[in-house]
């Protein structure tokens, strides 16, 4: 038997090893100034929601150079901290620390609707400023509504309602058979609700629905499901990795049932590819809105990072922006100033057509969003654009609130 | 017949995980990682060289990575406490996914079944896509062609010989070592395989490697340690269960392959047709 001794050579090869890993695997994430102004970005970077939060992450990123390229906020440099949320329980660990340890003046993020919930109680307690950037579920603005929390990502219901009109029109809804899949957690089983109460409005009958589990890779047995079952349409109410994965067998099993969807992200899309990508569906904003902002957006995130932006940039790079601009307004970081700062209603350019406002009453972001249709493979030009874009809704002449959860449908009562 | 299909998902990266544990000792936590670097090989080698090509070709370049880690790292633990080769391939895991992350990034990276390979079959109330059957068709002639190199061979009595009683072989004059290595290659070439084979179906992202891992170590549990067959049958068997939990309670298609394990650990504790292999009692 051999016996294998640790001698100097083997050590220092390991030491070179190790020191080579830590520099590769840990890149520099924090710009350390002492004087500096710190928000805290706290998104999932890794699992099945880990794709978005990388471009929220690059997201937040530009727009923190661009605030210091043009002077910073109050004339000193704004610094990110950034984490990987990973799950409710490590979020709230570490908003905790963020705000305790990091004195972060905000915390930024969250993509997941169940850890938004756990940093949404975590801020309160500590009357920190939580923007919420991604997590859509409605009762995080109804039932689980907190004063220092705030949606600029637009709600199940604001979702629903945008790509429901598309839905409408092209005579999907009314006496019309649904087959639903659901994502299995608390953002599906809120859309779910949401979607269920669209379907009785309008006559349609949810003839089958399932639950699926966050991690499920193969949808085989489900597909064979849906085509035993014969919907009008299919109703895809996924997240995340499930998303892509659907298309593409999807696409290869040959259903034909017309597919559209609740909630959306273009990345998952474009995982998908051409070809795999098909139906209908709402995004809070897309890389093709045809606004000046949203295009220099879309040129500047290009250069910095070799790719368009999705939704989720979108979200994290107005954030940022926002807050920048509104603690040189009111010139205060302090966390109650900045929430009675939105809840007057201060207006923003959030690169859409129509300046968008945080409502009063539930902290939603009020706002125009968007429906898109995939396109035939045939007509698509590269691997971004592969959608056609509804204009905005609502329509120019209707309010921004057309859209959004009533208080009949939603109610938020801030605790103090 | 779509549970075949299932397992044969998992077959081919847990045949490779029985094998490198029952002859090295190591549980190879990085063996997912294999998996993931064999379809991102597939994505950056097809449009040069074609899907045929990309598919004989990544899990060459992968068993030769394979060959490096087996030669440098690997080999230094195989008589070492386990658990220094657990948090080796731990580390080299995470050191894996972390690169593709940086490479390729988070969001998944679109590819999709060729041309040539789509459709679909049609068996009453059943549908099978073509690509899936030769999917199937493909892991069926790994298995074979590995249980023949197993038995039939030269190679694969030594192999045998070696799961048994590694200091036997050694008193025969034969040196495990190279054996070692060439069985880590054809490991990580089979889980390289089975990435290519299922990056057009499912998505291509740097965790697609850890994901795959947890299937294949319970379908290792259920079969059992060292058993060829062993495998096969508990591959078949998980894939049979998760569609038919999939079909009737999908909320459940995760937890149903969980407690089938339990239920084989509590009748079987040593998995379906595990052996009894001395130095691991």
């Amino acid at each position: 038997m051999s016996e294998t001794s640790l001698s100097r050579r083997t050590l220092l090869q390991g030491t070179a090893a190790g020191a080579a890993a830590a520099v590769l695997g840990m890149p520099a994430i924090s710009y350390g100034q002492t004087d500096a102004i710190r928000i805290g970005h706290l998104t999932p970077r890794t699992g099945f929601l880990g794709p978005l939060g990388e471009f929220a992450v690059q997201a937040a990123q530009l727009a923190a150079e661009q605030v210091n390229a043009a002077g910073g906020i109050m004339g000193r440099p704004l610094e990110l901290i950034i984490e990987d949320s990973v799950n409710p329980q490590t979020g709230s660990a570490k908003a905790e620390r963020l705000v305790q340890r990091e004195r972060v003046t905000c915390i930024v993020g969250e993509i997941s609707s169940a850890t938004a919930l756990a940093i949404a109680q975590v801020v309160q307690r500590e009357k920190a400023l939580f923007v919420n950037t991604g997590a859509n579920s409605d009762a995080l603005r109804g039932s689980d509504c907190q004063r220092f929390m705030f949606h600029i990502e637009g709600q199940n219901s604001m979702y629903v309602k945008t790509v429901g009109r598309s839905l409408l029109r092209d005579g999907m809804v009314r006496g019309k058979k649904w087959h639903a899949l659901t994502a299995d957690y608390a953002f599906g089983h809120d859309l779910l609700r949401v979607a269920t109460r669209f379907a009785q409005e309008n006559g349609t009958q949810i003839a089958a629905s399932d639950l699926v589990p966050t991690d499920l890779t193969d949808f085989s047995p489900l597909l064979l499901k849906i085509r035993q079952s014969r919907p009008d349409v299919v109703i895809c109410n996924l997240a995340g990795n499930q998303i892509t994965n659907f298309l593409k067998q999807y696409a290869e099993y040959g259903l034909r049932f017309p597919v559209a969807g609740f909630g959306f992200d273009t990345a998952l899309a474009w995982g998908a590819g051409k070809g795999n990508f098909g139906g209908i569906w709402p995004v809070v904003w897309h890389h093709l809105v045809d606004t000046p902002a949203s295009k220099k957006f879309v040129a500047d995130f290009s250069k910095r990072w070799n790719r368009p932006p999705e939704n989720q940039a979108w979200g994290d790079y107005c954030a940022i922006k926002i807050i920048a601009q509104s603690m040189n307004e009111i010139r205060s970081t302090e966390g109650i100033k900045l929430v009675e700062h939105f809840e007057k209603g201060a207006k923003f350019d959030i690169l859409k057509p129509r300046q968008g406002y945080f409502r009063q009453r539930d902290h939603q972001m009020m706002m125009e969003m968007y429906a898109i249709t995939a396109l035939p493979a045939d007509k698509v030009r590269n691997q971004w654009d592969l959608f056609t874009s509804s204009p905005p809704v609502p329509g120019p002449d209707e309010s921004l609130e057309a859209i959004a959860a009533t208080p009949e449908e939603n109610t938020c009562t801030f605790r103090t | 017949m779509n549970g075949l299909l299932i397992g044969a998902y998992y077959l081919l990266v847990a045949l490779g995980l029985s094998l490198i544990f029952s002859l090295g000792g190591i549980v190879n936590l990085a063996h997912g990682a294999f998996y993931a670097i064999g379809a991102y090989l597939a994505v950056v080698l097809t449009p040069q060289i074609g899907f045929g090509g990309a598919f004989v070709a990544s899990p060459i370049l992968v068993g030769l990575l394979g060959l490096i880690i087996e030669r440098f790292l690997l080999r230094r633990f195989y008589r070492g406490d386990p658990i220094y080769g657990l948090l080796l391939t731990f580390g080299l895991a995470m050191v894996a996914e972390q690169t593709l992350r940086m490479i390729f990034g988070a969001a998944p990276v679109p590819f999709s079944i060729p041309q040539e390979l789509r459709g679909q079959v049609f068996l009453g109330d059943f549908i099978y896509p073509r690509y899936r059957l030769m999917i199937l068709g493909v892991a069926a002639a790994c298995v074979l062609g590995l249980w023949l190199l197993l038995q039939r061979t030269y190679f694969g009595r030594v192999v045998r010989a070696g799961v048994q009683s590694p200091d036997m072989v050694a008193a025969l004059g034969i040196s495990l070592k190279p054996y070692m290595t060439a069985v880590v290659v054809i490991a990580v070439g089979l889980a390289a395989l089975a990435g290519v084979m299922l990056a057009p179906i499912t998505g291509v992202h740097p965790a697609m490697g850890a994901e795959i891992l947890t299937f294949a170590f319970v379908v290792v549990v259920i079969g059992g340690l060292g058993s060829f067959w062993g495998v096969v049958t508990a591959a078949v068997i998980v894939g049979v269960v998760r569609g038919l939990a999939a079909y009737y309670v999908p909320a459940a298609t995760e937890a149903s392959i969980y407690m089938l394990m339990v239920l084989v650990l509590l009748l079987r504790p040593r998995g379906l047709f595990g052996e009894r292999i001395a130095r691991f009692e």
